[in-house]
């Protein structure tokens, strides 16, 4: 019985694929194609490109993708915590607050450290 | 019923859902040009057909006739994944979005419209959305273009950031409804708006009014549209990582982009605004049928998108950042024990 409800996704997947991969092939097959001096060179506003286009960039990103995981996962529990909240009432709510009250002490050591600034003096590439 | 009429059925709901979809996916950039003049003292589009109303479709044919280019730096197979994968994550989500109760064609009932009433509904908006980011960063990285992976950087940061505010407003409704289904979701607000869950958590408002406006300014950035487009500020980044890609495949990022728009729309509606119930329970009103009340509901959101976008200015990407952590982040998790000292206090005092 459950299985039965993902049949209609299992077709909406379908047509959702044909559709982009049609898409794709129809402006492949209908547009033109003509060579030209440097047209096929990334785009740097007409000026010959400089360097390497995947240069490294600002390790704040990778911080930020950590941070992002500890919390969506803290997202997943509370997900499964509010769906049961009104038969575990007060109880649950309690439990909640000593889970969350350590996920924002991390938060607070991450704000502390500056992991979350963006703007700060030393980088200039964001 | 057997499985082959349950597809057939399917068939026909997802034929009439994408093709309504699609038909205001197409339109939606007129309309959104059309206001965007408006608010800046000009017609916008006139010229294609009347009022500029067949100017999408121009656009379209224009488009398919381009070239389509793949630069030399670009790595060939991500780059043509990427708005494929843009694509399919923006379709797949409209699956699960009830857009009206049960609706009945010459005494046929054809079901609810909506394609598939799955138990984990929520969660499968939030698993495509969040697959939607590894398109932006695949565009960004594939390109071969530094403005590309500013902006496919940028983009995946910011929507991570969001994504957590948006999945913590989303809680105070499933504290309250105790259901992942969508359509649990909608029935819960049965009889009259101030049942909705913008105004419930049993009538202390607070936070729902708070969950709402969080789940608001989540779908706005998630769905990258001003004043969170830095993944394309055109001023500093040409246009993101959509730089290099041209003809069906730019067109199918905006594809993307407009459904993603319509997909956050009606989740803000089913989440908040009722779904498809009517805002007062009484005769004039009750006649409409569901799905109008959704539409209704969902252009309303629509123009507040492009209101927005023709209001404000673009944040400064730091001060995205810290928006979305140090104000949403904080105040969304503030929200969370509000409502549930609100539901545990309505449950006390029995309202």
């Amino acid at each position: 019985m459950l299985l039965h409800d993902y049949i209609p996704i299992l077709i909406l997947a379908g047509l959702a694929a044909a559709f982009a991969i049609g898409t794709v092939l129809l402006s492949f097959l209908i547009g033109p194609r003509k060579s030209g001096d440097g047209k096929l060179d990334p785009y740097e506003c007409g000026m010959p490109p400089e360097g390497d286009p995947r240069e490294r960039f600002n390790v704040k990103f990778f911080l930020v993708a950590m941070v992002f995981v500890i919390f969506d996962i803290e997202i997943v529990f509370l997900f499964l915590w509010a769906v049961i909240f009104q038969q575990l009432g007060v109880y649950g709510l309690l439990e909640m607050a000593v889970f969350i009250g350590i996920l924002i002490m991390a938060f607070a050591y991450v704000w502390k450290k500056g992991v979350l600034e963006w703007a700060s003096r030393t980088n200039s590439s964001t | 019923m057997t499985e082959l009429s349950l597809a057939i059925y399917a068939a026909v709901r997802i034929g009439v859902i994408f093709s309504a979809v699609m038909t205001v996916v197409a339109f939606l950039p007129w309309i959104e040009r059309k206001l965007i003049g408006r608010f800046q003292q000009r017609f916008g589009p006139y010229r294609v057909g009347p009022h500029g109303i067949l100017q999408p479709i121009a656009d379209s044919i224009k488009l398919v006739f381009k070239e389509d280019i793949i630069p030399n730096n670009a790595d060939r197979v991500l780059f043509v994944l990427a708005p494929t994968l843009a694509l399919i994550t923006a379709v797949m989500n409209l699956a699960v979005i009830p857009f009206g109760p049960t609706f009945e064609l010459f005494g046929i009932s054809f079901g609810a419209v909506q394609v598939a009433d799955v138990n984990v509904g929520i969660l499968y908006i939030f698993g495509f959305a969040s697959l939607g980011v590894y398109s932006l960063f695949l565009a960004g990285w594939s390109s071969g273009n530094k403005y590309s992976l500013l902006g496919g950087l940028r983009s995946s940061a910011q929507m991570f950031s969001y994504e957590l505010s948006l999945g913590l407003s989303v809680v105070t409704v499933l504290m309250a409804v105790g259901d992942f289904k969508l359509s649990e979701i909608v029935l819960s607000q049965e009889g009259g708006f101030w049942n909705w869950w913008i105004v419930s958590p049993k009538w202390f408002v607070i936070p729902g009014l708070l969950g709402f406006f969080l789940l608001l300014v989540s779908a706005f950035a998630e769905t990258n549209r001003l004043p969170f487009d830095l993944p394309e500020a055109e001023t500093e980044l040409v246009a993101g990582y959509h730089t290099e890609y041209s003809s069906m495949k730019f067109a199918m990022f905006f594809m993307a982009e407009y459904i993603n728009m319509i997909v956050a729309s009606s989740i803000v509606t089913t989440l908040f605004l009722g779904g498809w119930h009517a805002p007062l329970p009484y005769e004039p009103f009750v006649l409409a049928p569901g799905w109008m009340w959704f539409a209704a509901k969902v252009f309303v959101l629509l123009f507040l998108f492009i209101w927005v976008r023709a209001t404000l200015p673009r944040f400064r990407y730091d001060q995205l950042m810290n928006f979305g952590w140090k104000f949403m982040l904080p105040l969304a998790l503030f929200n969370i024990f509000l409502a549930a000292c609100c539901l545990l206090l309505a449950d006390r005092f029995a309202l």
